[in-house]
C-alpha cells in the first residue's frame, strides 16, 4: 500500500483565494440595501483568513497579503489608509503568538479565541479612530460589526479544515 | 515547485521567526500608512479616488438589480395600499390647500417687504442627480460613493441632499465618482442652528444614527422635535439646508433624528456650492457697501502725542468709511 504524500498548496489557492473571496463579500455586502428600515450588516470577512493564517504553519506572506487586504478595505469603506490593516494584523498576530496554546484545541474554544482576536480589532480600531477624530465612535455600532464578524467562524474553521494536513509552506 | 524541492530545501530557516520578523515590520509599515496618510482629503485622495474609480462601476452593476427590486416591490406596494394612500393623500391635500393659500399671502408679503428693504435673494445654486452605489456603514467610517464626479463640475466640499435633507459633503472626487462623507461619519462635523430659537451647534458625527449636538450655544431650553437647520457659519455649507429633529438620546445627550433617514439613500443632489463668493460678490461684501454700525461708544479725542512708530508697533485700524457720518 502507498502512503498518500500531501501536496503542497500553492500561494493562489491559500492566499488569493480567500484574499479575493473576503474582498469580493465586503463589496457585495457594501450595496446600498435596505429593507424595512435595516440595512445589511457589515462584517470584516479579512478577519476569518488572518485566523486561518495565523493557525496553520507560519509563513511570510500572509502578513503581507493581510496588509494589502486592509488597504483595499480602507479605499472601499473609505476609511483612512492603513486602518483596517492595522487592525487585522493585530488580530493575526494575536494568534500567530499564542498557536502553540490554541493548537490541538476544540472547535468552541478556537472560537473563543477567534473571538478575542476580532474584540482585540475592534477594540485597535475603536482607539485609532477616537484618537484621530478627538472623540469615541459609537461603541453600539463597534459591538454590532464584532457580533457579525465573531459569526464568520465557520469560514475560518473551513480553511483550517481544509489546509491541515497538506503543507502549506511555499 | 515548492522551495523545498528547489536546493534551498536544505537550508534550515526559521521559518517561525522570519514570518514574525515580516509580521512586525508589516505591522510597522501599516501604523506608519495610517499616522502618515490618515486624513481623508490629504495626499491619499489620490490614491482613493483611483480606487473609486474602479470601485463604482462594479457598486452600479451590483445596486442596479437592487434598485430595481426596490422599486418594484415599491409598486407593488402601492397597488395594494391605494385605497389607504388614497385616503390620506386626500387629507393631505386638504391641509396643503390651507397652506398653499397661507404661502401664497406670504409669498406676495415677503417680497413687498424685500422691496422696500432692497435685499437682495440668494441666487438658486446649480446641482447635479447622482445614484449612490456603494455604502459604508461601519462604525468607523459612514460613507457612500456616488456615480457623479469631476467630469460633472463636483469638488470637494459640495454638499449632498437627498429628497428629505441634507445627507453630507464631498470628501474624495475622482472623474466619475465622488465619496459622500455622511453627517453621521465620525469624522463629519456640521454647523446648524435651531430654527426656534435660533441656537447654535456642532452636529458632531459618532458613527451611530443619530448624531449629538456640540457645542450649543442657546439661551432657550432645547425642546424635543425642534427642527434642526443649516446655520451656514464657516460658509462650508449653505445656511438653510433642514437637517432633522431634536430628540434626547439614551445617553441624556441631544441627539439629531436626521431627516435624511426616512427613506433609502439611493438617489441623491449634490449641490455646487463652494464657498459664501456664489451667492454674494465682492464688491457687495465690501466695507464700503455695507451698512454702518452704531455703537455706544463715545469718539476717541484727537490724539495729541504723534504716532508711534516702529517694527513692534501694531497699525491703528483705519475707520470704515460707513461709520462716518
Amino acid at each position: 500500500m502507498i502512503a498518500r504524500r500531501a501536496r503542497p498548496v500553492s500561494p493562489a489557492v491559500w492566499i488569493l483565494g480567500p484574499m479575493a473571496a473576503a474582498f469580493a463579500a465586503s463589496l457585495i455586502l457594501a450595496v446600498p440595501l435596505r429593507v424595512a428600515g435595516l440595512q445589511l450588516p457589515e462584517p470584516v470577512f479579512a478577519l476569518a483568513p488572518a485566523f486561518a493564517w495565523a493557525m496553520a504553519r507560519p509563513s511570510v506572506m500572509p502578513p503581507v497579503a493581510l496588509a494589502a487586504l486592509g488597504l483595499a478595505l480602507d479605499l472601499l469603506w473609505g476609511d483612512p489608509p492603513g486602518l483596517w490593516a492595522v487592525c487585522i494584523l493585530t488580530a493575526y498576530a494575536l494568534v500567530f503568538f499564542s498557536r502553540r496554546i490554541l493548537a490541538g484545541q476544540d472547535v468552541l474554544a478556537l472560537w473563543g479565541a477567534y473571538a478575542l482576536a476580532c474584540a482585540a480589532a475592534m477594540l485597535v480600531g475603536f482607539a485609532l479612530v477616537g484618537l484621530r477624530a478627538g472623540h469615541a465612535p459609537d461603541f453600539v455600532g463597534v459591538v454590532l460589526q464584532f457580533a457579525v464578524t465573531v459569526a464568520l467562524f465557520p469560514f475560518a474553521w473551513m480553511l483550517i479544515e481544509r489546509y491541515e494536513a497538506p503543507d502549506t509552506r511555499f | 515547485m515548492s522551495l523545498r524541492d528547489g536546493p534551498l530545501g536544505e537550508i534550515k530557516a526559521p521559518v517561525a521567526w522570519v514570518a514574525a520578523g515580516v509580521l512586525v515590520v508589516v505591522l510597522i509599515g501599516a501604523v506608519a500608512l495610517f499616522v502618515a496618510g490618515g486624513s481623508r482629503t490629504g495626499p491619499a485622495g489620490r490614491l482613493r479616488g483611483a480606487a473609486d474609480s474602479l470601485t463604482a462601476p462594479v457598486g452600479g452593476v451590483l445596486a442596479a438589480p437592487v434598485r430595481v427590486t426596490g422599486e418594484g416591490l415599491g409598486a407593488i406596494g402601492a397597488y395594494f395600499m391605494a385605497g389607504s394612500q388614497n385616503r390620506e393623500l386626500r387629507t393631505d391635500l386638504a391641509a396643503a390647500l390651507t397652506w398653499r393659500d397661507e404661502a401664497l399671502a406670504l409669498r406676495q408679503e415677503n417680497a413687498r417687504l424685500r422691496g422696500l428693504l432692497g435685499l437682495r435673494t440668494s441666487p438658486p445654486l446649480p446641482m447635479v442627480s447622482a445614484n449612490t452605489v456603494l455604502d459604508a456603514r461601519g462604525p468607523f467610517s459612514n460613507s457612500r460613493l456616488a456615480d457623479a464626479g469631476a467630469a460633472d463640475g463636483v469638488v470637494e466640499g459640495n454638499p449632498v441632499l437627498s429628497d428629505h435633507g441634507l445627507v453630507g459633503r464631498i470628501v474624495g472626487v475622482s472623474t466619475h465618482a465622488s465619496r459622500i462623507m455622511l453627517l453621521t461619519d465620525v469624522d463629519s462635523r456640521t454647523p446648524v442652528m435651531i430654527a426656534r430659537t435660533n441656537g447654535r451647534a456642532i452636529l458632531s458625527g459618532d458613527g451611530g444614527p443619530n448624531p449629538p449636538l456640540a457645542y450649543l450655544r442657546t439661551h432657550d431650553a432645547l425642546q424635543e422635535g425642534d427642527r434642526v437647520l443649516t446655520s451656514g457659519d464657516g460658509g462650508v455649507v449653505p445656511r438653510g439646508l433642514p437637517v432633522g429633529t431634536v430628540v434626547k438620546g439614551v445617553d441624556g445627550a441631544w441627539r439629531v433624528a436626521l431627516d435624511a433617514d426616512a427613506e433609502p439613500i439611493d438617489f441623491v443632489r449634490i449641490l455646487l456650492f463652494k464657498d459664501i463668493s456664489q451667492v454674494a460678490t465682492p464688491t457687495e461684501l465690501s466695507p464700503s457697501q455695507l451698512p454702518g454700525a452704531a455703537t455706544d461708544v463715545p469718539e476717541a479725542p484727537p490724539p495729541s502725542a504723534p504716532p508711534p512708530t516702529g517694527p513692534a508697533t501694531a497699525k491703528p485700524a483705519a475707520p470704515a468709511p460707513a461709520a462716518q457720518p
